[in-house]
């Protein structure tokens, strides 16, 4: 059940937007589509949703095969970045457009439309026109259209990408909420991997057509299978050869074992956190700390302290190969 | 819940026209509005006023002869007639063309992109000796339609081609592919899609267009004159009489049919104002 996307290869002209990708999404799950832009994520949304053809490879939607079959009768939802409003009908009519087609009873019609609004908290803009909401309640009525149908998948291809950052984080919250009353199967597309770790239960990393890794997002976060997904997912720094995340290295005054003496070169404080950018002979790490620690070991520009990552940090040897030679390419979703 | 998503809704813009603001202009403003009224009433206005002068000015006896006199009769009904089958035709094709021009590539387009402008760069009585030759009595390829209704609404909606092309162009191209494409999954067919979603936002600008090919067609001469033949009651078009009359030196019988063809134009291009009004206020 839930999506099966097999073998799909799309190219438009001589650029490959998707090689040979292979992907199941778990019904009932919230993920999320990873990866830079141009990646291939959206054009993959888009051939599940029906709106692109893929060049081979097939699609099923909850055990149904979907190849070929016209978006118009996919029953899939989809919320695109721009709001896709009809900006001549009202919220109502907005919502309302699908059952309308779908030639549903008038009775059935308003209640289900009420039931939505509500849900998406636009009841009492009912009657106005897209013009005249905010971007967020935009993708919020875009959002309750696309689930009047009742679709079996709901797609979403950046959905919060025309948002402001503060509304963007406050509707971000608020799809997870909305993720866990309602259950439907939703993939959504991202490259905002704050955004992708936050909300979903499991994330797919494309890049280049291909798909890097797929998993929990601590999984990726921690164990990531290569540099691209690390450095995607979070910060890295490198010590001593290896890759690791800034907050993932001790700070020690004194030398202990594995440790690497390292001079401060510069500390910056932004908010609660403080960046100690150092120099380790072959290799210039920078560290995040607490203003704590950092008080604690009384750092300041020129001190002389150790550095090693610590006990549980995820760290990687950097690949002499090209990004994501290492890449998983037939994965299950999830853990 | 509902905390988390309290943003703030954008409140209606204020009605523009409301009392208070209408008249508060700056200098620079002032002095456009002033050029601009100088400007249109020298053009437009006065001439205007003259011709309904000369045609009230005998009274209203030459008024009433353009509805009397059964020739100055024929020749407005066909012209309203002929200039409303001619707008109605060029809305359909107009944006059939239109969105062939936007959606689809193909070979040739940019010759054909050219070719729709062709009837606004052809001097008109040029495009008249093109269709003669074309319908005329020696052609080879089509039927004689000189002296011939068909004749005048050929040459109508030749001359006429560009307005509703040019006016749904520049809408088709700012309209967006994904709320045909939000149409399409939530399950709309593509003729559904078109009638609820993409005509409404279009409309206002076939009005408009249709609105422009209906005055030009009101008006035509230069292509009409040499195919129609110019027979009495029955392809003497509205601008054709008037010049015989000038010719005849009656000239209060043709500001007065001048000023009857004056009303139905401005009548026609209210009510298509009216509609594009509603229409956009929709969209």
């Amino acid at each position: 059940m839930g999506i099966a996307a097999q073998h799909i290869y799309k190219r438009f002209g001589d650029f490959v937007a998707l090689d040979d990708v292979n992907l199941d999404v778990r019904s009932g799950e919230l993920t999320a589509l990873l990866g830079p832009s141009g990646g291939g994520k959206s054009t993959l949304l888009r051939i599940i949703g029906g709106l692109e053809d893929a060049d081979s490879g097939s699609v099923i939607i909850d055990g149904v095969e979907a190849t070929g079959v016209p978006a118009q009768r996919r029953n899939v939802g989809f919320v695109f970045q721009h709001y896709a409003a009809f900006k001549h009908l009202s919220v109502y009519r907005n919502v309302s457009f699908g059952l309308e087609i779908r030639k549903r009873s008038k009775a059935e019609i308003r209640n289900r439309v009420h039931e939505l609004l509500e849900l998406v908290h636009l009841d009492q803009f009912a009657d106005r026109l897209p013009s005249q909401l905010s971007g967020g309640q935009r993708q919020r009525m875009a959002l309750a259209r696309a689930l009047a149908v009742e679709p079996k998948v709901l797609l979403l291809d950046e959905p919060f990408g025309a948002l402001d950052a503060k509304v963007r984080k406050e509707l971000r919250d608020w799809l997870r909420r909305l993720h866990d009353e309602v259950h439907v199967t939703t993939v959504f597309v991202t490259h905002d991997q704050e955004e992708a770790l936050e909300v979903s239960d499991s994330l797919v990393v494309i890049n280049h057509g291909r798909i890097e890794q797929v998993g929990s997002p601590n999984e990726l976060y921690d164990h990531p299978v290569n540099d691209f997904v690390m450095g995607f997912l979070g910060p890295v720094t490198e010590l001593n050869g290896q890759l690791v995340r800034p907050h993932d290295i001790e700070v020690l005054s004194t030398d202990l074992t594995g440790s690497v003496q390292a001079k401060v070169h510069r500390l910056v404080r932004i908010g609660f956190e403080v960046r100690a950018e150092l120099d380790a002979g072959d290799s210039q790490p920078w560290v995040q700390l607490t203003r704590g620690q950092a008080d604690a070991l009384e750092l300041e520009t020129g001190s002389v302290v150790w550095l090693r990552p610590s006990r549980d940090a995820s760290t990687l040897v950097p690949q002499a190969g090209p990004p994501g030679a290492a890449a998983v390419n037939r994965t299950t979703v999830g853990p | 819940m509902s905390q988390a998503v309290a943003e703030r809704p954008v409140r209606r813009p204020p009605r523009p026209g409301r009392p208070a603001d209408q008249f508060r202009m700056s200098p620079l403003s002032s002095a456009g509005l002033g050029v601009a009224v100088l400007w249109l009433s020298i053009l437009v206005l006065l001439p205007l006023a003259a011709v309904v002068a000369k045609g009230t000015g005998s009274g209203w006896a030459g008024f009433a002869n353009a509805f009397t006199d059964s020739r100055a009769y024929d020749a407005i009904k066909l012209t309203v007639l002929a200039s409303l089958g001619v707008s109605i035709a060029n809305a359909v094709m107009g944006t059939v063309i239109a969105w062939v021009l936007v959606r689809d590539s193909f070979p040739g387009k940019r010759i054909l992109e050219i070719v729709i402008d062709l009837p606004f760069a052809l001097p008109t009585i040029v495009a008249g000796l093109v269709l003669l030759t074309l319908y005329g009595p020696n052609s080879a390829v089509a039927p004689d339609w000189q002296g011939t209704r068909p004749g005048i609404i050929v040459a109508l909606l030749f001359v006429t081609l560009p307005f509703v092309v040019r006016t749904v162009e520049p809408v088709l191209l700012s309209l967006e592919t994904d709320v045909e494409e939000a149409a399409a999954s939530l399950g709309a067919g593509p003729f559904t899609t078109f009638r609820r979603i993409v005509l409404p936002a279009i409309t206002p600008a076939v009005l408009s267009g249709s609105a422009l090919a209906f005055g030009r067609a009101m008006g035509e001469y230069g292509s009409v004159v040499l195919i129609s033949g110019q027979l009495e009651h029955k392809t003497e078009v509205a601008s054709l009489y008037i010049y015989k009359q000038i010719q005849d030196d009656a000239l209060p019988e043709a500001a007065a049919t001048a000023t009857v063809l004056l009303i139905i134009s401005l009548l026609v291009m209210a009510a298509m104002g009216a509609g594009q009004y509603w229409s956009a206020r929709r969209a």
